[in-house]
C-alpha cells in the first residue's frame, strides 16, 4: 500500500473469521464469549453501504436505516490479531456479506436447533462461494436434543463440513468451534500442498 | 434503527466527508490497520478536528472497524477520512494478511490455532 515507505511502529498482521447464521441465533454471544474485548458495534447507513449514494431519489425512507456489525478481537501474538465478525442476520442486508467475506479465513455458521431453517441461507452462501466453514449447533441452555449426524443429514451437509455441538455463551465451547474451523483449513492447506490440483 | 434521522446524523456525516460519498481509494478493509505517523511529515497541513480525533485514536496501530466503532462513525465515513490522512502522509496503512488455504498459509494457520489453544 502507499505509505509503506514511511517507518512507523509495526502494525500486526490481521485475519478474520465470520460468525454467521440466522437472526438471533447467538452470533454476537459467540463473538463476545471468546473476544478479549466486549463486542464492538459499527453501524453503516444503508445508503452509503449498499445503494448508489449518488442516487438518493425515492429512497428517503431508507436514509435512516442502518445495518449493524458486531465484532470482537483475539490477539494471537504481538504480530497477529484475529477479528471475529458477526454477520448481519437479516437476509435483506446480505449485500454486506460479499465485502465481509472477502479475505476471511473462513466462517462458523451457527444453527439454532429449534429453528435450523433460519441458517440455511448462510450455509448456502458459503457453499456457493467456496468459503470454508464449520457448523456450530448452538444448544440454548446447553441443551442438545439431536446428535451431530442427524443435524448433518437434516442440513444435507457434505462430509468435509464439520458439525459441532456448542454453547455460544461458553468461552471454551466457542473456542473449540474456532479451532475446529482452523483444523479444517490446515487440512485443506496440507492437502493442497500434497496433491496440487487445478479443481477445488 | 430509529424511525427517522431526527438528530441530523447523516447531515453531519455528509459534512465530515466534505460531501464525498466514496473513498478515493478502495483498499481500506474492515481489518486494515492504520497507524499515525509521528512526527507528522513537515509538509502535512494542520488536520481538521475530526481528522485529529482519528489521529489520536491511531497513535497505536488499530483496525479500521475498531476505529469506526470507537468514534461511533460508519466505516464508510471513516474510510473517506482515512484516505485524506493517508494522502497527506499522516498515517500508514497495512493491508490484512491475504489467505488462500495454500501450503504457504500453514504457518499462519498454525499460529492462529496455537493462539486459540491458549485461550
Amino acid at each position: 500500500m502507499a505509505g509503506s515507505d514511511v517507518i512507523t511502529r509495526a502494525a500486526p498482521d490481521t485475519v478474520k473469521i465470520l460468525i454467521a447464521g440466522g437472526f438471533g441465533v447467538g452470533k454476537t454471544t459467540m463473538v463476545g464469549s471468546v473476544s478479549e474485548i466486549a463486542p464492538l458495534r459499527t453501524e453503516e447507513p444503508l445508503t452509503a453501504a449498499g445503494l448508489g449514494v449518488d442516487d438518493l431519489d425515492g429512497i428517503e425512507e431508507k436514509r435512516a436505516t442502518t445495518v449493524a456489525l458486531d465484532f470482537g478481537r483475539i490477539t494471537i501474538g504481538s504480530d497477529l490479531v484475529l477479528y471475529l465478525f458477526g454477520t448481519p442476520g437479516q437476509q435483506r442486508f446480505w449485500f454486506m456479506w460479499n465485502d465481509l467475506a472477502l479475505g476471511a479465513l473462513g466462517a462458523v455458521v451457527l444453527i439454532d436447533v429449534r429453528r435450523p431453517e433460519t441458517s440455511f441461507a448462510a450455509i448456502d452462501f458459503f457453499e456457493r462461494r467456496g468459503i470454508p466453514f464449520v457448523v456450530g449447533v448452538n444448544g440454548f441452555y446447553g441443551d442438545h436434543p439431536y446428535p451431530p449426524d442427524e443435524i448433518r443429514e437434516a442440513l444435507a451437509l457434505p462430509d468435509h463440513v464439520q458439525v459441532l455441538l456448542c454453547d455460544a455463551r461458553e468461552r471454551d465451547s466457542s473456542r473449540d468451534v474456532l479451532i475446529a474451523l482452523i483444523d479444517q483449513l490446515i487440512a485443506v492447506a496440507v492437502h493442497t500442498g500434497a496433491a496440487p490440483r487445478t479443481d477445488k | 434503527m430509529s424511525g427517522g434521522d431526527t438528530d441530523g446524523r447523516l447531515v453531519r456525516l455528509f459534512a465530515l466527508t466534505g460531501g464525498r460519498t466514496r473513498p478515493s481509494r478502495a483498499d481500506f478493509t474492515l481489518i486494515t490497520t492504520v497507524t499515525a505517523v509521528d512526527p507528522p511529515p513537515t509538509w502535512a497541513t494542520r488536520p481538521q478536528p475530526e481528522h485529529q480525533r482519528i489521529l489520536r485514536r491511531c497513535a497505536e496501530p488499530i483496525a479500521v472497524a475498531e476505529l469506526a466503532a470507537l468514534l461511533d462513525l460508519p466505516v464508510s465515513v471513516v474510510v473517506i477520512m482515512l484516505c485524506d490522512l493517508l494522502e497527506s502522509g499522516r498515517i500508514t496503512a497495512r493491508a490484512p494478511h491475504p489467505v488462500s488455504c495454500q501450503p504457504e498459509d500453514l504457518d499462519l494457520l498454525q499460529k492462529v490455532r496455537d493462539g486459540l489453544g491458549r485461550l
